[in-house]
């Protein structure tokens, strides 16, 4: 099936077969940051925004993208810049690979709600699972960010 | 206690490949890998225990895009074992590529070599296999001496002497006596005997085991994988293939997380074998499914442990007992089972005057396990843990006060731990400190809110290792580079835990540069110098030390060579940052010029490898407390606040140590409370995606705090021990400790459900 969409600013057409999932269709296209973690829409991993909006990409067909707008990180490494050296300067990122995908629901939370509480955005985020840094790290360094830019 | 001002040392600063991992940069396996390789797949049996009958691969092997498929026929007849261990292994050689004797729900029947993952499974749909079905054996406390046996066959070949008998579904046994046992237990006021159960939980990294092979410029098996091993990947591989060492290269790239599941290499074999077979690259990478039932879990284990104390308190005699499930395959079974009663009796050396300790652990058709952080300490840590607490409750005493009474003291020799001794042992003020800063004398109270709900509090000790003493050898080459910056290139491997920058952070203190002058390379096993690879909490302290001897040996070379340039005697100069100086004068070279001096006509090299082992391997301590909120009609607890303080030595960045303290936290509590593992009536893990198995969610870990106490090891870099594995060993007691003092019921069988909470409420 012929698909035309907008991925990273850019507009593309492409041919995927009916079934392909839009996970894999992103990383053939070299969106490398979109990650396989769970088959079973569990794990947050795969996370990009369609039209803005956070989407499980292992759980959305290619085709559905069609006419759509698609982000992923590699679109948006100027405003993840903005806040993951907060999370750096905790050691949260760990082993990393739930980083992109966590990354990116952090940015549709903030730009849903850019003053949020610790607990709304353990909310947002409770869909994206890490197994290495019992989370905290990761709250304290959106907290420190939030604060920053309160200064 | 040593306690130096360090530029780089105990200094919290962030790990060298954040930036490039936050930021979703393509740095593991299957970033990047080329995408033209062959997708290889595995057909898995259904059943538990069987023998393939027949198999007929002809109509599948005619799906357009598939390659190949291989059965039992046609695999090398050498066993081998995929336990990352050192040679020669404790595990048993029980393992073929594919073996004829299917031997849990999930082993390995059928390769297919594919174009494309459509055609593989596909073809997967087409294999025709008729199983002569075996009796199963999926109690592992009706496994010894049980008629069926796991490993009936003669060529089941163990590397060393572990007291295992595959004729009795034995892979490992022994029984250690220290002092009268039975004696002191008959003089003691009281003796509590129990039985503790925990399951084979999942490591559940988020990247599951993956591996690319392919023929490198000297058409070599080149083999990047998702590994903690990478040296011993290499050596399993030879054996398992048949091919020279010489002709394999293992390399790491990131690390999706490994906990211990890389410890042994899952899948690396598969796409090996089909690049062996067909001459071209090949990938594997398990789905979660794969991963969830075909993985190296926990060890499943049943504790019993006897304990004879007298009616103060005090602790005289543990007697402990272990039944070890290692499932259809020995990984990691002779060494986990060693822990629960090495790292986990010597909590209480301050009082202990006897112990015994005993062991068998069996095979059953259920899922191999393997190594996961803590191996086996969890599990004796659980046993012994809670029966201390349940003790305390029995006498009346407070439970932190019957700790202080009879743990660990520093410069205590400990007999349950091979008579080391504990140079560095901060756990009695941990307590104190965790105890302050938790406010345990009122949060320990329970407190009914008056809406079904009650609050308390549970707490607990741990302790673990820092390396495999006499075994775990580090490496490190390090490199002066023309502009006075440095290479360091290690064999361990780090998997998101940190070790390349801590270990960085090393080379910084003694070459006195910046922690951004040196470059971190691992792991490849043509490139990096030899080391067991990053397991059993040693990399900070075996690696680390094999480091700071890297930097004092490269310091002689270069004050060698500056001393050649100045014309003058060795002795006479000294290393200062960045030149070397004739002492007491203004002469000095520049790092830069020395190591262009090293490029011309010299014979000295600016660069140098060195090696680390240690005959001891220091524990680290832990003290830990949680608060709970208990529903008493539902059975459900919340984690309200779990605190910590943790004596790892020194921490060399404390940032680091404080998240894996985190983190090893939130495992623990995952384990305790929510992460299940039941079987079908073929023992196929019934939590077999994340759907069921439920790691803990950021809502469901309450509130960390997480500080240290410093204590100064001698034998480790810069006082340093081991913080990777401790830090998940005290979740289980302390929280099984918090639900027994709001409902009066001991849970001993972990995770700890609501509905078994809500039902032993409902019987009363």
């Amino acid at each position: 099936m012929e698909i035309k969409l907008k991925l990273n600013g850019k507009n593309i057409a492409a041919s995927v077969e009916a079934d392909t999932v839009l996970l894999d269709f992103l990383r053939e296209k070299g969106c490398l940051s979109v990650k396989r973690g769970c088959d079973t829409s569990n794990c947050g991993l795969c996370t990009v925004l369609m039209d803005g909006k956070p989407i499980l990409s292992c759980s959305t067909l290619a085709v559905r993208a069609d006419g759509h707008e698609i982000h992923t990180l590699e679109g948006l490494q100027e405003e993840a810049s903005d806040f993951v050296g907060f999370i750096a300067d905790q050691g949260a990122d760990q082993c990393g690979f739930c980083n992109p995908g966590f990354v990116m629901n952090t940015i549709a939370l903030l730009r849903e709600n850019p003053d949020p509480t610790d607990d709304e955005i353990r909310a947002f985020l409770a869909g994206n699972l890490c197994r290495c840094s019992g989370y905290d790290g990761q709250l304290r360094g959106i907290r420190n960010y939030l604060n920053s830019r309160k200064a | 206690m040593e306690h130096k001002e360090y530029k780089s040392i105990n200094k919290s600063v962030r790990k060298k490949d954040s930036m490039q991992l936050l930021l979703g940069k393509p740095v593991y396996t299957d970033d990047v890998t080329p995408k033209d390789a062959l997708v290889v797949k595995i057909l898995r049996s259904p059943h538990a225990n069987a023998m393939v009958e027949s198999i007929d691969t002809a109509a599948a092997k005619k799906v357009p895009g598939v390659v190949d498929i291989y059965t039992w026929e046609d695999v090398p007849q050498t066993r081998f074992a995929i336990a990352g261990q050192t040679f020669p292994e404790p595990s048993p050689y029980d393992r073929l590529i594919i073996d004829r004797h299917v031997r849990f729900a999930g082993d390995v029947v059928a390769i297919i070599a594919a174009e494309t993952e459509k055609a593989a499974l596909k073809a997967m749909k087409l294999i025709k296999v008729k199983y002569e079905l075996l009796p199963a054996v999926l109690d592992f406390r009706s496994a010894l001496d049980n008629p069926t046996l796991v490993h009936p066959e003669d060529d089941w070949e163990p590397p060393c002497e572990v007291g295992g008998d595959p004729k009795r579904n034995l892979v490992a046994s022994d029984d250690e006596i220290h002092g009268d046992v039975e004696g002191i237990m008959a003089q003691c006021d009281i003796v509590l005997e129990r039985t503790y159960h925990t399951k084979a939980y999942n490591q559940a990294m988020m990247e599951p085991f993956t591996c690319y092979a392919s023929f490198d410029r000297y058409g070599r098996l080149h083999i990047i994988s998702s590994t903690q091993i990478v040296f011993h990947t290499r050596r399993i591989l030879s054996r398992a293939l048949g091919i020279p060492k010489s002709k394999i290269r293992v390399e790491k790239p990131r690390i999706g997380g490994g906990f211990g599941a890389k410890q042994t290499a899952v899948c690396d074999v598969y796409p090996a074998f089909v690049a062996m077979k067909t001459g071209r690259p090949a990938m594997i990478t398990y789905t979660r499914e794969e991963s969830q039932i075909a993985g190296s879990p926990r060890h499943e284990m049943e504790i019993t442990l006897r304990m004879g104390a007298m009616n103060d308190g005090r602790i005289r005699v543990m007697d402990l007992y272990t039944l070890s499930n290692t499932g259809a395959y020995g990984e990691h079974g002779p060494t986990t089972v060693g822990l629960t009663g090495h790292k986990a009796l010597p909590l209480y050396t301050g009082s202990l005057e006897a112990h015994r300790f005993h062991y068998d652990v069996v095979y059953t058709n259920l899922q191999a396990a393997g190594a996961y952080r803590g191996y086996g300490a969890t599990q004796g840590i659980f046993a012994v843990e809670s029966m201390v607490s349940e003790l305390a409750e029995k006498l009346g005493m407070d439970a932190t006060a019957i700790r202080d009474m009879n743990m660990i003291k520093e410069g205590m020799v400990m007999p349950a731990y091979y008579n080391e001794i504990a140079n560095a042992c901060a756990l009695d003020r941990c307590m104190e400190h965790c105890r302050q800063m938790f406010d345990w004398e009122e949060r320990s109270k329970v407190r009914d809110m008056g809406n079904g709900k009650i609050r308390t509090a549970g707490v607990a000790m741990g302790m673990q290792g820092s390396c495999i003493s006499n075994v775990d050898v580090g490496s490190a080459t390090l490199k002066l580079s023309e502009d006075g910056t440095y290479n360091l290139i290690i064999g361990a491997a780090d998997m998101g835990t940190g070790c390349d920058t801590i270990l960085a952070q090393m080379v910084a203190e003694l070459m006195d540069c910046h922690v951004d002058d040196v470059a971190v390379f691992g792991a490849d096993t043509d490139v990096s110098p030899y080391d067991s690879g990053s397991y059993a909490s040693s990399t900070t302290y075996i690696t680390g030390m094999a480091v700071v001897k890297a930097c004092n040996e490269l310091k002689k070379q270069i004050c060698t060579i500056a001393a050649g340039m100045m014309d003058c005697e060795e002795e006479a100069v000294e290393f200062a940052s960045t030149c070397v100086r004739r002492t007491g004068t203004e002469q000095t070279v520049s790092l830069t010029d020395i190591a262009y001096k090293a490029q011309v006509g010299s014979t000295v090299p600016a660069e140098t490898t060195q090696t680390h082992t240690s005959p001891v391997s220091p524990p680290p301590y832990m003290v830990g407390m949680v608060e709970i909120e208990l529903d008493k009609l539902t059975g459900k607890v919340d984690i309200l606040d779990y605190m910590a303080v943790v004596d790892c030595g020194i921490p060399i960045n404390p940032n680091l140590a404080r998240i894996q303290t985190e983190g090893g936290i939130v495992q623990g509590i995952g384990h305790t409370l929510m992460e299940n593992v039941t079987y079908d009536r073929n023992g196929r893990p019934a939590e077999s995606s994340f759907m069921q198995y439920k790691v803990p969610t950021r809502q469901d870990m309450g509130r960390l705090k997480v500080e240290f106490e410093h204590s100064y090891e001698p034998t480790g870099p810069f006082g340093a021990k081991s913080i990777g594995e401790i830090v998940i060993n005290t979740p289980g007691p302390a929280i099984a400790h918090a639900i027994y003092r709001a409902t009066g019921k001991w849970f001993r069988e972990l995770p700890i459900t609501p509905e078994q909470i809500a039902m032993s409420l409902a019987e009363e």
